[in-house]
């Protein structure tokens, strides 16, 4: 287990209404994690600006906050997907939009690109404010992939630092694995057991997960193993919501092609509906 | 749970009760079958075919327990333009072709299918399928036989037909309507006198009876003809040799024409809705409780009505009236469905001449009344307290499906449907963005109560409810359900209705199926269905009260008790109670109730069996809990009605050593044993030297009541005292 796993975080920063409070969120992270905070602005260069963003990030500078403002023209995508992987961006930080009269989150269609091509984790932040808010609740997949233990792993290490109270691993279990379509008072029972089964089943695989990793990262760390039946990328996103959870980690989808967004599964689900602040772990 | 080999004994156990239950459906399936047979031009005798046919292969594959099947009057508008349109040997064909989608919709588990229909849709075309029978058999039954193009057109002649009644210069013409008239009279009373000995037959065959005593009194003590003009005497009813050698040549010659496959997709569209539809609501009153195999049944039904279209019967479907009678006499398990269709062979092979002395009035008033009921004002009424926008739908539906025809109606009905929902909404791209999405998340919530938690997102419609029943459907309804609509913006009257039926279900297994989280959304109407929210108790305005109530105030005024005379819908407790097993209690009022809750006297209108079978009964009953645990029993006075279920296979626990109070009570339940020790000689004296109520007993508390209607105030009084010296009797 890499025990510092973000050594750089990016942010874009553009001047909007959101710029303070994203760039607060951006630099407690980068804080808590003591890593370096790189500004990505896609534009000219100017003293301004930089007077700008410097007189933001003041409070934290004063504590120490290692830090670097990148100015480059360009198309949006490009330029941030470029810097982020000639700085050796390992968490790029991406503000969610609010839809207006409702209380729901989305993705532009810039923030959605970047999401599908980054290379590095990205955190979609919903809530970003100015003060700081405790992370109670972390949800995380426990999905059957090979990238799950890294991201159960990470997830973790992050509620160790933030010193959530509660972690939930969620197994999404989808009616095919189920096998038995409820017809009868029979089949109902058959479909019951085979649900038990497949959740001892799981349960089992994601305690074994949990062995391997440091228990100096599991034993502050109340967590529990809850098996949902829904639809696979998407159900999770709505337990978030329902559980009230401060922090959703999902593994990064395998490669999203355009039959991927005209019949949306997994993570693209989340990007149009963001239920809470999501990290894609890459 | 249960061993496989207590099942032949069981079987066999109920086999009696089934044979009964079989008998008495039999009876009314007979006249029905002709009935249904005649208003869609067929020969009468073809509904008969269809009823045996169905009772004997969906006997032994379908899937559900306690469903009659036969052909259905939902059908009979489809049937009816089928065979005008194509000639009766074609309209076969076209009931061999629907039966054969049916199969392949059971096979591809398309049972959903009527799940996409919005509820008052549906019954916008059903009150016009009830339309389409009445229109047409109002004027047999007057004697009045007329021919008009379209449906409205017989509608709008009723009032001349009624006008010309009085003036047929036939007097053949004049008995005819008589015939009628008195018929539609049985039809109609027949459920307000609770006379049990008159209730063990059904009205139909009353009907069916009487005219044929009628014949036969003409004949043989008048030596006279039948007054009834022969043109309206039931006609064509072959001999059962002949049903046999005589099977109607099959035509596929127009299996090329649209017009042929427009047919077969409403037969099949209609027949698995009302197929779907009445299985949905037999489920509801099978006491045990069973989940029905509704694709099975489907392929069951499909299958059947291969076969009768092959012999010269109808589409085959599921029936609830007659489905409900059987439940309410007995039946347990589909080996009923086989002995009515049985009982159906045997009356046609013994008595088939004798059908021909019955009066076709006669058997129209049976489906002018079926259809009354399906259009009845009532139903009118009922979807005008749901909301405005629901008579809206129903009424377009219902226009467009006289009209025009059955499958743009029901079209019509749901893209209404969907555009008042847009309406109401203000915004289509709403329904458009989160039409596809997985909107239901179910989990077990694993560390507090164990219970089944399911929230639903953005909106729940008929175009999506699918999803939340999918995964409603695969909870046990004996476990704890939340349902939680706090992140779904609209829900519409039709998952509101579904909904409730959940909650019916899970409360009479035991289980508990609660909604919440819709509290903040908004509706216009205060029925509890109505499109958006559900309000917890529907606000009646103050009535006035009754001379009845005034004085049931009084006198709980008087004994100190206290008297509430709303209605209240708070009737779970009820559901344990083996009286309500088979009956569906709707609400209870004028409720008085001593302070400590020992017992409560309350007036309840419960329902027993669904559509033309259904009665309404209101009662009077008096609960009173017992302080220390009692075995579960029924005690009643032994009558004939008892009789007849002693001899379908209940036991009459005997008392030792009481031989009178066995012999002239009739004690039933599970628990022999518990039983007999509870029943001292001190209780037993005690019920002897009372007057006689029927006792119910669920363990915890016992019902008394006496009458199936409401008690008068000394009758109260009376209920009051025994209550209370019983309840104090038992607690010694």
């Amino acid at each position: 287990m890499k025990l510092k796993p973000f050594k750089t975080i990016g942010i874009g920063a553009t001047f909007s209404p959101n710029l303070e409070a994203n760039l607060y969120e951006a630099s407690r992270l980068a804080m808590l994690f003591d890593s370096k905070l790189i500004l990505i602005h896609v534009g000219e260069s100017s003293d301004d600006k930089k007077v700008k963003f410097q007189s933001i990030l003041q409070p934290f500078i004063e504590k120490g906050l290692d830090y670097d403002i990148v100015f480059k023209p360009g198309k949006p995508v490009d330029v941030i997907l470029s810097i982020t992987s000639s700085y050796n961006i390992d968490l790029l930080l991406i503000g969610a939009l609010k839809r207006e009269n409702f209380v729901k989150f989305y993705l532009g269609s810039i923030a959605r690109q970047i999401t599908r091509k980054a290379l590095c984790s990205v955190l979609l932040l919903t809530h970003s404010s100015v003060d700081n808010k405790p992370c109670k609740h972390i949800v995380v997949n426990g999905l059957k992939d090979p990238k799950t233990k890294e991201t159960i792993c990470l997830s973790f290490y992050m509620a160790t630092n933030f010193k959530a109270k509660k972690m939930t691993i969620v197994e999404e279990i989808a009616q095919q694995e189920v096998a038995v379509s409820v017809e009868d008072d029979k089949s109902l029972r058959r479909a019951n057991i085979n649900k038990e089964r497949i959740k001892l089943r799981e349960d089992s695989r994601v305690k074994k997960l949990i062995e391997d990793i440091d228990e100096q990262y599991t034993s502050s760390v109340n967590y529990n193993i809850q098996p949902i039946f829904g639809k696979r990328g998407y159900s999770i996103g709505h337990y978030a919501e329902v559980v009230r959870a401060d922090l959703l980690i999902m593994n990064a989808p395998d490669k999203t092609s355009f039959l991927d967004r005209l019949f949306p599964h997994d993570i693209e689900h989340i990007l149009t509906e963001l239920p809470t602040d999501v990290l894609i772990v890459r | 749970m249960s061993p496989k080999k207590n099942n032949l004994a069981l079987f066999v156990k109920q086999m009696p009760k089934n044979i009964f239950s079989g008998f008495v459906v039999s009876l009314i399936a007979l006249p029905l079958g002709l009935g249904l047979a005649m208003a869609s031009e067929a020969p009468p005798i073809s509904g008969v075919i269809t009823a045996i046919i169905g009772g004997i292969i969906v006997s032994f594959l379908g899937g559900s327990n306690v469903t009659i099947s036969g052909p259905g009057n939902g059908l009979v508008g489809v049937l009816l333009a089928a065979i005008l349109t194509l000639g009766l040997n074609d309209a076969y064909a076209a009931i061999i072709c629907s039966g054969i989608l049916l199969i392949i919709l059971g096979f591809l588990r398309l049972g959903i299918l009527a799940d996409f229909f919005p509820s008052s849709a549906i019954q916008g075309m059903l009150a016009a399928i009830g339309l389409i029978i009445l229109g047409k058999q109002f004027h047999i039954m007057l004697g009045n036989k007329i021919s008009r193009p379209s449906n409205i057109d017989y509608l709008l002649e009723i009032p001349n037909t009624i006008i010309q009644a009085f003036s047929y210069e036939n007097s053949g013409f004049t008995y005819a309507a008589i015939a009628g008239v008195l018929s539609l009279a049985i039809m109609i009373f027949y459920p307000k006198i609770r006379n049990k000995y008159l209730q063990l037959i059904p009205a139909p065959m009353w009907i069916v009876i009487l005219s044929i005593a009628f014949s036969y009194y003409y004949e043989l003590v008048l030596k006279l003809p039948n007054p009834i003009d022969a043109k309206y005497m039931l006609s064509g009813i072959p001999e059962a040799a002949q049903i046999i050698t005589e099977i109607p040549s099959i035509s596929f010659g127009k299996i090329g024409l649209p017009v042929f496959w427009s047919s077969v997709i409403s037969l099949t569209l209609i027949a698995s809705i009302e197929s779907l539809l009445s299985i949905k609501a037999v489920d509801k009153l099978d006491p045990e409780r069973r989940r029905s195999n509704v694709n099975k049944d489907i392929k069951a039904l499909g299958l059947a009505t291969i076969g009768s279209g092959f012999l010269g019967g109808l589409n085959v479907v599921t029936v609830i009236a007659r489905s409900s009678v059987n439940v309410n006499n007995g039946g347990t398990n589909r080996s009923a469905n086989f002995f009515h269709a049985f009982f159906l062979v045997l009356f046609i092979v013994l008595f088939s001449t004798q059908l021909t002395r019955i009066p076709l009035p006669a058997l129209m008033a049976i489906l002018v009344f079926t259809g009354y009921k399906l259009a009845s004002p009532d139903m009118v009424k009922k979807i005008f307290y749901i909301g405005k926008e629901q008579v809206i739908i129903f009424l377009i539906t219902l226009i467009t499906t006289l009209n025009v025809g059955l499958i743009s109606g029901i079209s019509i009905g749901v893209f209404t449907t969907f555009i008042i929902h847009v309406m109401v909404n203000k915004s289509f791209s709403f329904f458009f963005r989160n039409w596809l999405k997985p909107n239901v998340l179910m989990f077990k919530e694993e560390h507090e109560a164990n219970n089944y938690y399911v929230s639903v997102k953005h909106f729940c419609s008929f175009l999506n409810y699918y999803k939340l029943k999918q995964k409603l459907d695969s909870i046990p309804e004996n476990e704890e359900v939340i349902v939680d609509f706090s992140f779904c913006e609209f829900v519409d009257h039709t998952v509101m209705e579904n909904l409730h039926n959940y909650q019916e279900l899970f409360a009479k297994n035991g289980g508990s199926f609660e909604i919440v989280g819709l509290d903040m959304h908004e509706t216009d109407s205060k029925h509890p269905f109505a499109l958006r929210r559900i309000l917890p108790v529907p606000t009646f305005f103050e009535n006035n009260l009754t001379k009845r109530q005034t004085l049931i105030g009084e006198i709980a005024e008087n004994l100190d008790l206290n008297y509430n005379a709303k209605k209240n819908k708070d009737i779970l407790f009820l559901n344990e109670f083996l009286f309500f097993k088979t009956r569906q209690a709707n609400h209870i009022y004028n409720e008085v109730s001593g302070s400590d809750h020992s017992f409560n006297l309350f007036d309840i209108e419960f329902s027993e069996g669904e559509f033309i079978a259904k009665e309404v009964v209101r009662t009077t009953m008096l609960e009173i809990k017992l302080n220390q645990d009692a075995p579960s029993f029924t005690l009643d006075k032994e009558g004939f009605l008892e009789r007849v279920y002693a001899f379908a296979g209940y036991d009459d626990i005997q008392i030792k050593n009481q031989t009178e109070f066995s012999k002239n009570f009739y004690l039933m339940g599970e628990d022999k044993e518990a039983i007999t020790h509870f029943f001292t000689d001190n209780l037993v004296n005690f019920f002897e030297s009372n007057p006689y109520y029927h006792i119910d007993s669920n363990g915890k508390s016992i019902l008394i009541f006496q009458k199936e209607r409401l008690a008068s105030i000394k009758e109260l009084k009376g209920l009051l005292d025994f209550g209370k010296r019983l309840q104090s009797t038992i607690n010694e």
